[in-house]
């Protein structure tokens, strides 16, 4: 059983994004985060202090820790950030600036 | 202002019962919610892209469902309601004798800015989970009970294969039942709850048939996914280099403090943890209604104290969706009244304030059997960051307490910058308070959400242009 199938689930057909280049799959109407625990990645960043990984904890747009870099724009929350075809999401460093 | 209008901001399930009531009685309606779809938390959709044929396999009361959203349907259709998705209502400013300007920010960008104006508003805005910290706390793969559920009715997806369920509440049951129906092996539920407690207060609790029955209903599910479930036991600390690898579980003694001899490792790659609820205040606060605690305060009518803003569901008292149906039923109909400049019948709203007062007092009664261990703070090293925004150490804030001579959350908050980060101190206060030894009070925010500067710049200037 997985979720899919639990809903009966018949989801449009799947796309592709990258994740630092490299390709995932995701389905129509999935978050960042969505995607990307389907790909198996539970972390994209690191702080800014120790450089420590982190990842989706609230999952519904409170607590700021699962920010990522989506199209060139830092401290995008994945767990409300739905995909589109050709995304490029980027593993953020830090503030996600340049500095 | 010609026509009375209400604004009601969250499409939770507080939020579309007032919204039906109101609208039902002539009220015409703009429903702000930062969702693409109604629903709030409880009744979180899939993605429509997602194709979920069965999407009542990960949720209860359905038929309830099915009747706000046909009721909803039918409004917007009518054009009595206006429902704004992906709005994020940052502030609610009072505008005299104006009635309200609600400002929100569009799409999950949230730098477009919107602005509703209405003569009366309601807030529905929920409530979000409290999670104390402990040693491993901010490894990916610990999450939140209510994200993990939250991602699998969104999104249709599971944190990883292996679960422990773990913290103390309501909740944790329909997680771990429902992680274990999507295909998740649940390692174990550890609950810190005494069941002494549960004894004690067995008859204010049976008091609610049919939460018994959704109990009972639960407790067979666990079973039929063999899911351990560990009474009076709690989390020590999550181990992992870059992500979570396993758990260290132990029993807790009479006085809710651990028991070395019987901690144990359980191998798991999630860890879903929640140690209850508390209400989103921020626009009421904002507003000048009086917040007692943590809960937004109401009279009978589901009014707050300043005239004009009503007030229902998880902001009001964490209770749940029938209580936060009854309540937003009884707020909608009151408003419909209020505004059409007559004083409302209670007689009119007899059941729902029947389910109200019951509920109460049985969510009164759960307050005090679900609770965190008593000593859950001698467990949090000094190691462990507490403010994740931040980064901010126990031992720091030990030392703010200890060595700076902080005696209260504001003092350590300005000694250590623990709360001053991008979540504004919602997921650490409990946290940061707990091991400063200090009171726990209310945050205080200007604004619900971050804003941008150049929006805050132009708010309010529309009237002039």
């Amino acid at each position: 059983m997985n979720p899919l199938e639990l809903v009966r689930a018949e989801p449009g057909p799947a796309f592709t994004v990258t994740l630092d280049g490299r390709e995932i799959e995701a389905l129509p109407g999935q978050t960042v985060a969505a995607a990307l625990w389907t790909a198996g990645v539970t972390s994209w960043r690191t702080t800014r202090g120790e450089g420590r990984p982190r990842g989706m904890f609230c999952g519904i747009g409170v607590c700021f820790d699962c920010l990522v870099t989506v199209n060139d724009r830092p401290n995008q929350r994945a767990c409300l950030m739905p995909l589109r075809p050709g995304d490029a999401i980027r593993t953020q460093e830090g503030t996600g600036h340049d500095d | 202002m010609t026509e009375p209008s209400l604004a009601v901001i969250g499409a939770g399930p507080a939020g579309l019962a007032a919204t039906l009531a109101a609208a039902t009685r002539g009220i015409r309606v703009t429903l702000l919610d930062s969702a693409a779809e109604a629903g709030g938390q409880f009744y979180r959709q899939p993605a429509p892209g997602l194709g979920a044929r069965r999407p009542q396999a990960l949720h209860h009361q359905w038929r309830t469902w099915e009747r706000l959203r046909d009721g909803l349907r039918a409004h917007v259709q009518a054009g009595t309601v206006r429902h704004m998705t992906d709005h994020h209502v940052w502030f609610v400013e009072r505008r005299g004798t104006d009635g309200f300007a609600v400002h929100a920010l569009v799409g999950p960008e949230q730098e477009q800015p919107a602005e509703v104006r209405a003569t009366a508003v309601l807030l529905a805005t929920g409530g979000y989970e409290k999670v104390l910290p402990f040693p491993g706390w901010t490894l990916p793969g610990v999450v939140t009970a209510g994200g993990a559920q939250a991602m699998l009715k969104g999104g249709l997806v599971l944190p990883g294969r292996t679960a422990v369920v773990a913290g103390t509440g309501p909740l944790l049951l329909p997680v771990a039942t429902g992680l274990a129906a999507a295909g998740a092996t649940v390692a174990a539920l550890v609950e810190s709850a005494d069941p002494k407690s549960f004894a004690r207060r067995s008859r204010a609790l049976a008091g609610q048939p049919g939460k018994v029955a959704e109990g009972a209903r639960y407790t067979g599910q666990l079973l039929r996914h063999r899911v351990r479930t560990l009474l009076h036991h709690t989390v020590v600390a999550a181990h992992g280099a870059e992500r979570l690898e396993a758990v260290t579980i132990a029993a807790l003694d009479r006085d809710g403090r651990v028991r070395q001899d019987t901690r144990r490792r359980l191998v798991c790659d999630t860890l879903a943890v929640s140690h209850g609820m508390l209400p989103h205040t921020d626009l009421a606060d904002a507003l000048g209604c009086r917040v007692d605690g943590t809960d937004v305060s109401v009279d009978d009518e589901q009014r707050t104290d300043v005239p004009g803003v009503w007030a229902a569901g998880e902001t009001t008292g964490i209770g749940g969706s029938a209580l936060s149906l009854a309540e937003g039923h009884i707020a909608g109909r009151s408003i419909a009244a209020r505004l059409a400049g007559r004083a409302p019948d209670p007689g009119e709203w007899a059941a729902a304030a029947r389910t109200r007062d019951g509920l109460r007092a049985f969510f009164a009664a759960v307050d005090s059997v679900y609770a965190p261990p008593a000593h859950w703070a001698e467990q949090v090293t000094d190691g462990t960051v507490v403010c994740r925004c931040e980064e901010v150490s126990a031992g720091a804030v030990r030392e703010a307490v200890h060595e700076l001579g902080a005696g209260d959350l504001r003092t350590v908050k300005l000694l250590t910058r623990a709360g001053m980060g991008w979540c504004q101190g919602r997921v650490c206060g409990s946290g940061v308070a707990g091991v400063a030894g200090c009171a726990e009070t209310a945050g205080r925010r200007p604004f619900a959400r971050p804003v941008p500067l150049g929006v805050l710049a132009r708010a309010g200037e529309t009237e002039e242009q």
